[in-house]
């Protein structure tokens, strides 16, 4: 028997008490956003502790507790914190248990008991990663990347504890990745209901999936990683650990390779570039298509690229390696790789840019971030051709033009899809539509902070401004224009980093006294927009599950009044909307 | 070519090549319910593969380093595993029995389900129980965790190999409570099938570590250099 056919038959477990309807709950809805609040939670974590790097950078000295090792654990935590417990949780968690059920028109994701594990072991990791502040040594400071043999050695602050909790706290974050990753494929192979074909999926649903596949067979290599870095750590093996003489003595450690440590790490870092960036691409178009009232540009092409660049984002990896001391040879081929993954990329931003094409642009706050992120991610996208090519990283390598270039392309960029993706479906989540002209502030303060930012980063690069230095001063190289430009760029990150409060405010605000916001506000065509109710209630659809007739992006249809069709309307439904509109026509013609 | 872009760009045209309903190419009526743990299960297992893969790349990586000292030299640990043997058959022995109980739930043949599936177990504990006794003689040898790489990898592979065992047995021991539980057949033939599934998939992952545990310094060599990693 079809799935949908048994979903339909079966008896739904309903939440009886609190406890099981909010917090111990398996369903869908309520998991996302535990999701989304706890990722959301440490991500503003993540804001305070770069408003504190900032603060030393801009104007030296001026925190007293700002010493070098405070920087560098400031730093460590900044980054491992916004790529995978805001950046990965939000998109997966978040956005894909909220959304994958709903678009693809089934009642739960297909194993909701390992889905509810899923977040407690990811809030586990959170909860680990967090208690390393409040340990003896304080929390790792050897970068995100977490190199050996630095990171285990001692003189790197958090060296005792702080290196171990990242680790557990990885390895737990991976086990509830895993569990969520397999629900989403999963549910997206098994439980589409009727008529809903793979190539009928919104791109939302496709780049989650394709994100989560990678997610599942590129968490292995931090795992892998971690778990052999444990080992070195605490019971002195040498898988990564060369020879090596701290502080005058010979460590017991011999023969570890560190490059071996580099290759895992980062054949898991960079296809984790794009389980970030996959899904920020199909939310994207899902709101480009939406708000612009056109079908989106080439769809078949968006999700084969969709597949490429997954494809191709596990054979790249390398290219964050060219200093690394590796084959010259190696450097030759990822240079190659990473220009021809260009290709699937650039043709997405054509294909957006086709759909605005005299499309009926709506300017809401959704479609203000959605615009934002193509203008963001190009930029991004066109400095990272020129890390790409080996002649050029060298150079720029461990530069501020480096800094500037991945904040673009996957910290600014993703973030202002995650802004655009909760004004979109905050509605459906509460009922309620967000404050518009709170939404507006927000907007214009993070998208122009933003680029005042990062933007002027460039330019530091080219002049040598090194990366990971906790103090610009006395350095002969680095003249007073570029101090001044960091206390420019702090002033700015400081204020973008407090109007976030603005955003918070409005959720919460919103969320009880926002404007009741109906079923369907934006008008979408696309399957979540049709439940009987707005919040859908536990199980989604009522009786009867929907049955899908067409794709998500049935927008401006010549011949029909109403400026969308959504994907429950069949062929004779939609032909008596089209006679109902001609008559409408012709109505007005003799009026 | 860029006007003909633009023109399907413009949904002026509602059949232009590229703005269709594409419709599927696959059919969603397909998809069975019974089938859902059993893909859930597979898609795990190509994760416990990737997880695999990458641990023995970088065996096989830090094996060509010059500290390396092989388990299978003379008088090594490895130089005759014949404990490896018995431990292989207990694990063998273990998915015989699942299978054999397996085929018995197809048919609806309780008695023969539960016996096998008990014995699969047991089976399965043995192997892990012999894998902790040749940890024991690593010791017993001097030949600790962190006194060598290969011996390094040896703790480290068989342990995480044995962590995946002693995660499916707590299924196991699930479905041997709901057994009895006296809960009917017909409601435990999957468990007892995705059971085998992990298990046949265990020992053809053991296979793989066995002969590599066991291979010679120059089959390590040569698949580095295969691998150029050399």
């Amino acid at each position: 028997m079809a799935y949908a056919e048994q979903a339909e038959t079966e008896a739904l477990h309903e939440p009886k008490s609190f406890l099981t309807k909010y917090i111990w709950s398996q369903d869908h809805k309520v998991i996302a956003v535990q999701y989304s609040l706890t990722a959301l939670f440490v991500g503003l974590i993540a804001v305070v502790l770069s408003g504190l790097m900032r603060m030393q950078i801009g104007f030296p000295g001026s925190l007293a507790f700002m010493d070098a090792s405070a920087y560098y654990q400031a730093m460590t935590m900044h980054g491992m914190i916004m790529v995978i417990y805001l950046l990965t949780a939000l998109f997966l968690g978040g956005f894909g248990n909220y959304l994958i059920p709903l678009m693809v028109g089934a009642r739960d994701m297909v194993f909701p008991y390992v889905n509810m594990l899923s977040y407690w072991f990811y809030l586990l990791a959170v909860v680990v990663l967090l208690s390393s502040f409040f340990v003896p040594g304080g929390p790792t400071g050897s970068g995100w990347t977490l190199y050996p043999p630095q990171s285990i050695t001692q003189g790197t602050p958090g060296v005792e504890w702080g290196i171990v909790l990242m680790l557990v706290s990885l390895a737990i974050f991976i086990v509830a990745a895993t569990m969520g990753g397999l629900n989403y494929v999963t549910t997206v192979l098994q439980a589409r209901t009727h008529g809903m074909t793979l190539f009928r999926m919104p791109l939302s649903v496709w780049g989650i999936f394709m994100a989560s596949i990678m997610a599942l067979l590129a968490f292995p290599a931090l795992f892998v990683s971690a778990v052999m870095m444990l080992f070195d750590k605490l019971l002195g093996t040498s898988f990564f650990m060369p020879a090596i003489i701290s502080l005058g003595q010979q460590l017991d450690h011999q023969g570890g390779s560190p490059i071996l440590f580099q290759h895992l790490f980062w054949f898991f870092g960079h296809p984790e570039v794009y389980i970030v960036a996959l899904p920020a691409f199909g939310l994207v178009s899902d709101l480009i298509s939406t708000h612009a009232r056109k079908n989106i540009f080439g769809y078949r092409m968006m999700v084969w690229a969709i597949i490429a660049i997954g494809v191709l984002s596990f054979v790249v990896w390398a290219h964050h390696m060219y200093v690394s001391g590796m084959n010259p040879y190696f450097g030759f081929f990822f240079a190659v790789t990473t220009l021809i993954i260009a290709v699937p990329t650039a043709l997405k931003v054509y294909n957006w840019v086709l759909t605005l094409w005299h499309g009926d642009i709506h300017l809401t706050v959704p479609m203000l971030f959605a615009l934002a992120f193509i203008v963001t991610f190009l930029v991004g996208g066109l400095t990272g051709l020129f890390l790409g090519n080996v002649i050029v990283d060298i150079p720029l390598s461990d530069t501020y033009f480096v800094v500037a270039h991945f904040h673009m392309v996957m910290g600014v960029a993703p973030v202002l899809v995650v802004f655009g993706g909760i004004y979109h479906w905050f509605p459906k989540v509460t009922g309620r539509l967000l404050n518009d002209t709170l939404g507006k502030l927000h907007f214009w303060i993070t998208f122009l902070g933003t680029y005042a930012i990062f933007f002027p980063m460039h330019y530091l690069g080219f002049q040598g401004m090194p990366r990971r230095y906790y103090a610009y001063d006395n350095y002969a190289f680095i003249p007073q224009s570029a101090q001044e430009l960091n206390a420019f760029i702090t002033v700015v990150a400081l204020t973008v980093g407090v109007s976030q409060l603005l955003f918070v405010f409005n959720l919460a605000w919103s969320t009880f006294k926002g404007k009741p916001a109906g079923g369907n506000p934006w008008g979408a065509a696309s399957l979540e927009w049709q439940t009987p109710n707005t919040p859908p209630i536990h199980g989604n659809w009522g009786a009867k599950l929907p049955v899908v007739h067409r794709w998500a992006y049935d927008y401006s249809v010549p011949g029909i009044e109403q400026d969308f069709v959504p994907q429950t309307i069949s062929a004779e439904e939609l032909e008596q909307m089209r006679q109902l509109s001609a008559g409408t026509r012709a109505a007005d013609v003799k009026t | 070519m860029n006007r003909l872009l633009l023109k399907n760009a413009d949904g002026a045209d509602p059949n232009g090549s590229w703005s269709r309903d594409p419709e599927g190419i696959q059919s969603a009526e397909g998809a069975n319910r019974n089938q859902t743990a059993k893909i859930g299960l597979r898609l795990f297992l190509v994760v416990v593969s990737s997880l695999f893969f990458l641990f023995l790349l970088a065996s096989i990586a830090r094996s060509q380093m010059s500290d390396w000292l092989p388990l299978t030299e003379p008088l090594a640990p490895l130089a005759n595993p014949w404990q490896l043997w018995v431990n292989s058959a207990f694990l063998v022995l273990s998915c015989i029995a699942l299978q054999w109980a397996r085929m018995a739930a197809r048919q609806a043949r309780l008695n023969a389900t539960v016996i096998g599936f008990v014995v699969g177990g047991v089976f399965a504990i043995a192997f892990l129980a012999g894998q902790f006794w040749v940890w024991q003689q690593f010791v017993a040898w001097g030949y600790f965790v962190a006194s060598n790489p290969a011996n390094s990898f040896f703790y480290l592979l068989t342990g995480v190999h044995g962590l995946h065992l002693l995660g499916g047995l707590v299924a196991w021991g699930r479905t041997v409570a709901r057994f009895l539980n006296r809960v009917p057949l017909p409601q435990l033939s999957a468990s007892v099938e995705l059971c085998a599934i992990y298990w046949h998939y265990l020992l053809g992952l053991w296979i793989v570590l066995f002969a590599l545990l066991t291979s010679t310094p120059q089959t390590y060599e040569a698949i580095a250099r295969l691998c150029g990693l050399r």
